[in-house]
């Protein structure tokens, strides 16, 4: 029996009083953004739903031999191929309903991945898998690093932040390459549903994985989660840095309805509203590995930062006018 | 004993035989990426999948590390999955071999046996299949296109046996096999479907606390693929290792069911021996090469040479007591390797087999051929030649070369 | 843990997890615990869904929430999101 939500916008109380799938004693960091992200994401599921999930931070902390936080069935083989263990879910679950063998009206398959296992080592898959068309809904946890293994830089890791093997150095000032901007990447795909989503406004990022779900094919949901072990920055702000960035306009919140791109409330306020657009600094500041930009060295870089963020907004504003 | 039922004599080549095989053991989904020699295979199942005639999930995944994964996937969903691959795309499937293994997924993979790179080779040696003989997968290489199709249909049978729940790689030599055409026997499509039955999942305790059917099911969830630290990953492997010696009797065991539907016997499934009763030198083999072999053999028994032929068919598990009990009173054996472990004094075989023999009182000479790397065409002239050089060790009571390369222009 | 006596013979096979992770109490993990002035908090339930630990409950029996420091912590994200400042850090006293 699938659960349907109702017309009326979701409260918190609709939300808290619907069980944890997944569950207490994980072991990830105190102020995780991507353990409240993996709350929020299994807050949203529907029905029966089958989770498979890309070796990093939030598998290793919640899959400890013998003790699992996932109270829904769970697979997790290798690093980049998340996309393709829901690939083979999907097909198995398909054709064993065709043959009688599976009870289940319908059961959800999501694919959990970091930037890790997406946006460089995943990516084969995630783009296979899309092409192929199975039913499935894949979330990235963005913490723009691969931080499991010990925050090295990984495609997803902005411009200019300090990582383990992009360090802030005398000569080189942090990543020197843009964030891969994966999401206009899925959407070049051609399919029917991509969307980011930040976990401050849960709102959104509920009824967009509810979407992805619903969504007969597959859906791309690209979710900031910031780590404030490898972000550098004080574990009770995690959430907070969430909307930060999107009102500094970095993370910018939309989604794509079979290519029709529009901006989510959060996003559409500031185009309406430019002066409420923030600076890039007030993102970036508190968050040590940007500290090396607040240099008088390093001032270009802060410059250049501010300047492709915006960019990328004016470039997201065109694309969202024709909806 | 059951009759042996009748069967339709169809020309088929090894790929079309594994496809024809699948076609007909009710399997759920095939994930897989094309690669020669194993294209046919693909292809061919694409036109029973175009056609109808089968039910099942084809999924052409983007690369051959998504084709395994897919099918690990779908065979802890409960799905029965096969794919094929050859030389770099199961090179590419090393990581999921070992993955796949340690999830006690039942996955049957047929591997048209090809050269690795570098150079690049599209040509049939057993180099590909050898290199992943650790990775906790069964695997039994054939010397016809017909054992091609019985070993597909009994490989479902092995890997799925409770007492086994490892994947079965079934090796046939590329080209020399893969695309050679053969009068295949092949069983009715009822009588393969009853031999390879539905499969069964074993009973697993769960975080709920409840024992519930192995596979991913939203009534009974689990937690499959978990990080085991130091206090625990020892364990499963140990469990890895059992399952391999179990299925040294439940290979034998569905190799003598088989035979009593097929009237197709392969030795008693791990060995099969040619005129290695009496003899005094042999040769030890895999694969399609045993077939040349034995026609050398007839040769000199005919001038009253005491030769003999051991062909290893499934070399994972190593059937100890087999090569053991076959070799015990030979006095000279060559033993032939269709790829090399550089560096390592002796290719992969000859290693196992001198290993096995080690024990054994007599202490027979053991010397090894590396031959058809890359395809290179091994003729009936040069396997006698291996005889020869046995019987002057016998004579000479020395050996002037431990290690010699068939073929090789020095 | 008795379970680290257990043999390969007893474990399932595949690695299949047998305990819930609600058996692990991260609790001790923390310096800082979260305090609520119950005049302040206005039940808004923010902090239950920003909780990464899932620590903190919404109880529909009590109509109210309760902190679970069983698995809180510490982090400061309640305390930091709660947008009456219902919620202060203070330090763990043993």
């Amino acid at each position: 029996m699938t659960e349907e939500w109702s017309a009326r916008a979701l409260t918190t109380k609709d939300i808290a009083e619907k069980p944890d799938l997944f569950l207490s004693g994980h072991r990830a960091c105190a102020g995780c953004a991507p353990a409240t992200v993996m709350r929020l994401i299994m807050k949203a599921t529907r029905g029966p739903t089958i989770v498979t999930q890309a070796t990093g931070c939030m598998e290793v902390v919640s899959s400890i031999y013998p003790y699992t936080s996932w109270a829904t069935p769970w697979l997790h083989t290798a690093f980049e191929n998340a996309a393709a263990n829901a690939s083979g879910i999907e097909a198995a679950l398909k054709i064993m309903k065709k043959k009688g063998r599976i009870k289940q009206e319908h059961v959800d398959v999501i694919a959990l991945a970091g930037d890790g296992g997406t946006y460089d080592i995943g990516i084969q898959a995630l783009s296979g898998a899309v092409e192929r068309g199975h039913d499935f809904l894949f979330v990235l946890y963005d913490n723009e690093a691969y931080m499991n293994t010990g925050i090295q830089r990984s495609g997803g890791t902005p411009l200019g932040a300090a990582t383990s093997t992009s360090p802030a150095g005398t000569v080189m000032p942090g990543k020197l390459e843009r964030k891969k901007p994966i999401a206009e990447i899925m959407v070049a795909h051609e399919m029917p549903y991509v969307a980011t989503a930040s976990p401050y406004y849960w709102r959104d990022l509920l009824t967009k994985v509810r979407k992805g779900l619903e969504v007969n094919g597959p859906a791309f949901l690209h979710v900031l989660a910031p780590c404030p072990r490898g972000w550098r920055s004080d574990p009770a702000k995690s959430i907070e840095y969430s909307k930060l960035a999107v009102e500094s306009c970095v993370f910018p919140l939309w989604e794509s309805v079979n290519g029709q791109c529009q901006l989510s409330v959060p996003s559409k306020l500031i185009a309406l509203a430019p002066q409420k657009k923030k600076p890039v600094t007030d993102y970036l500041q508190g968050q040590g590995r940007f500290r090396h930009l607040f240099t008088p060295q390093n001032k270009r870089l802060l410059e250049e930062i501010q300047r492709i963020t915006d960019e990328r907004w004016q470039r997201l504003l065109k694309k969202c006018q024709t909806a | 004993m059951k009759s042996i039922v009748k069967q339709e004599i169809i020309a088929l080549n090894g790929d079309e035989a594994v496809a024809y095989a699948v076609k007909q053991s009710d399997v759920d989904v095939v994930a897989a990426y094309p690669i020669t020699p194993q294209t046919i295979i693909v292809e061919k199942f694409s036109e029973y999948v175009a056609n109808g005639e089968v039910q099942t999930e084809f999924v052409c995944t983007e690369s051959e590390h998504s084709a395994l994964t897919a099918c690990l996937a779908a065979s802890v969903t409960g799905a029965r999955t096969f794919t094929a691959s050859a030389s770099a795309g199961l090179a590419l499937m090393h990581e999921m071999l070992f993955v796949t293994s340690g999830c006690r997924a039942p996955v049957v993979m047929a591997i048209a046996n090809r050269a690795l790179s570098a150079p690049l080779n599209i040509h049939g040696d057993q180099s590909d299949s050898m290199a992943q003989r650790d990775s906790g997968w069964i695997q039994m290489y054939v010397e016809s296109t017909q054992e091609a199709y019985d070993s597909i249909i009994q490989a479902f049978r092995i890997a799925e046996d409770l007492q086994v729940l490892l994947p079965v790689i079934v090796g046939l030599d590329g080209f020399t096999l893969s695309h050679s055409l053969e009068n295949v026997k092949a069983l009715p499509d009822d009588i393969v479907k009853k031999f390879v039955g539905t499969r069964q999942l074993p009973l697993v305790a769960t975080h709920e606390g409840k024992s519930a059917p192995f596979k991913l099911d939203p009534e009974n969830p689990m937690t499959m693929g978990p990080i085991a630290f130091p206090d625990y990953y020892f364990e499963f492997k140990r469990q890895q290792e059992e399952a391999m010696k179990n299925a040294l009797a439940v290979i034998q065991k569905v190799n003598s069911e088989y035979a009593e539907v097929s009237g197709r016997s392969y030795g008693n499934g791990l060995t099969d021996v040619y005129c290695l009763e009496d003899a005094e030198v042999a040769v030890v083999c895999l694969g399609s090469t045993a077939g040349t072999i034995k026609t050398v053999v007839d040769e000199l028994r005919q001038e009253g040479i005491k030769a003999g032929l051991l062909r290893i068919r499934t070399f994972r598990p190593l059937p100890v007591e087999e090569i053991r009990r076959a070799l015990e009173n030979v006095k000279a054996i060559a033993v032939m390797d269709k790829s090399m472990s550089f560096g390592g004094n002796g290719g992969a075989v000859f290693h196992e087999v001198r290993h096995v023999l080690y024990d054994v009182k007599a202490h027979p000479y053991v010397v090894n051929y590396i031959y058809g790397l890359g395809g290179r065409d091994t003729s009936p002239r040069e396997l006698r030649r291996v005889y020869e050089d046995l019987q002057r060790i016998l004579q000479t009571q020395r050996v002037k070369k431990p290690i010699q390369y068939l073929g090789l222009r020095e | 843990m008795n379970s680290r006596e257990k043999s390969w013979k007893e474990i399932a096979p595949a690695g299949v997890c047998s305990k819930s992770s609600s058996g692990f109490l991260t609790g001790d993990w923390k310096t800082y615990m979260p305090v609520r002035d119950l005049e302040k908090c206005t039940h808004c339930l923010l902090c239950v869904l920003f909780c990464p630990d899932g620590a903190i409950r919404w109880k529909p029996e009590k109509a109210d929430i309760d902190f679970d420091y069983n698995y809180c912590k510490g982090c400061g994200i309640c305390a930091n999101e709660c947008p009456t400042k219902a919620i202060t850090m203070k330090l763990e006293q043993e």
